[in-house]
């Protein structure tokens, strides 16, 4: 029954794999509620940032934010990649970085050149494999990422903005559509566009204080600050829901297998046991 | 009846308070300010302190900010609070750790992005998801 043995064995090991897979389907779950959680607690001051920048963009300022400003001229464009640190989670980073690199391309043939940062070490590996030109990079930021963590990460980017070294400025994460559906997104940070508010398209303009600039330049770094950062939340939220897909099929396709094998496996034995049947009697009727 | 106002205090990690008062206090840059319904326009930025605000049936309440940026529009008023505390040499120093990560990575690699194969590679990748997929649907 050597056939058996080693069917046996094999069996085994699925069986293990499954193991795994079902325990990080269980931890990516519960994992997943809680990113969920971060996610919609993030989302608010998102959404009032946003208000605030089209409110911004409507009111007849004397000084106009650069950020605000479309460069007619563009050489060169800058990328912000949120990517997951992890690996295991289907074709989520995949699909994300087709988007991006689809649209980087298009750059490219136009002449224009590219700067990438990079949030996440799946994203630092797959550009650098490739002689992306990475200025600024993040990882290990953990599930519970705090602003703190990005602000030097955006700050170059910025910076690279302020001195004219880039033109334009995107972001490209997941975007959580629901627990089956993520999709990647791309969205253009730099210059900033708000949403119109018919209400306020009369003539008004704020009181600053304690100054114009600083106050709009203070705004302007937390409103990019704050869409990176639901970024890179709102993937935390689809990494952990595709592993649990991912993790989900594995440990499906995992009891196939051990289905089959048991079915391989019991054909052997049969066969086996009668191969011996046969021998015995054919040995008794010799006697 | 009397006037009130829409207030939003948020943070970048959470929302803190969102609901309808009469009386907003907030430590802007210049001094603590105290706005009342049907307040001008007004952009200043916080410092830590204390926002206290008057709700409809006169309670009062205090949020703790670290710092952040006030906006004020005659109804509606939008506390953006901070949750890092932040300081120009704090975010330059931070920037210089994100730069010096990324040259580590980016060592010996000053030939422009290779488009074609970085996309090729991700077709196939994408190739054999979806006929992993499709394989899986057939069993």
């Amino acid at each position: 029954m050597a056939g058996a043995k080693e069917i046996r064995s094999k069996i085994k090991s699925v069986q293990n794999t499954q193991k795994i897979t079902k325990a990080m389907e269980m931890v990516a779950a519960s994992k997943m509620r809680k990113a969920q959680e971060r996610m919609q607690a993030a989302r608010p001051y998102a959404e009032k940032m946003r208000d605030v920048l089209s409110h911004l963009a409507q009111a007849h300022c004397e000084y106009k934010h650069p950020y605000l400003q479309d460069r007619e001229e563009v050489k060169r464009v800058g990328y912000i990649v949120v990517s997951t640190d992890r690996g295991l989670c289907g074709g989520l980073n995949t699909n994300m970085f087709k988007a991006a690199v689809n649209d980087m391309s298009e750059w490219h043939d136009k002449g224009v050149e590219i700067d990438v940062c990079t949030i996440g070490k799946k994203a630092s590996t797959f550009f650098s494999r490739f002689s992306g030109n990475i200025i600024a990079k993040a990882d290990s930021l953990g599930d519970q990422p705090s602003q703190e963590a990005l602000i030097g990460t955006v700050k170059v980017m910025l910076d690279a903005y302020d001195n004219g070294d880039i033109d334009r400025l995107f972001l490209v994460s997941n975007e959580f559509v629901n627990t089956m559906t993520q999709t990647p997104s791309l969205m253009q940070l730099i210059p900033a566009s708000g949403e119109v508010d018919t209400e306020l398209d009369h003539h008004w303009d704020y009181i600053y204080e304690p100054d114009t600039k600083p106050i709009i330049d203070a705004l302007m770094m937390r409103f990019i600050e704050s869409q990176v950062y639901q970024g890179v939340v709102e993937n935390i939220a689809c990494e952990m829901s595709a592993r649990m897909i991912a993790m989900k099929s594995a440990t499906d396709n995992a009891s196939d297998l051990i289905k089959e094998l048991q079915t391989v496996y019991n054909k052997a034995r049969q066969a086996a046991i009668t191969q011996e049947i046969s021998e015995i009697v054919s040995g008794a009727a010799a006697v | 009846m009397a006037m009130t106002m829409h207030v939003n205090i948020v943070s970048a990690e959470n929302e803190i308070y969102s609901g309808t008062v009469t009386e907003v206090y907030a430590p802007a840059e210049a001094g603590e300010v105290g706005i009342m319904p049907r307040h001008t326009q007004m952009l200043s930025t916080l410092k830590p302190g204390v926002v206290r605000i008057v709700t409809q049936e006169g309670e009062e309440h205090s949020f703790y900010v670290s710092g952040g940026i006030l906006e004020v529009q005659p109804h509606i008023v939008t506390v953006l609070s901070d949750t890092a505390l932040r300081a120009a040499d704090i975010d330059e120093s931070a920037a210089l750790e994100a730069k010096t990560r990324a040259e580590a990575a980016m060592k010996d690699k000053a030939s422009d992005m290779d488009y074609a194969k970085a996309k090729s590679e991700l077709i196939e990748a994408v190739a054999q998801i979806e006929a992993l997929k499709k394989l899986r649907k057939k069993r």
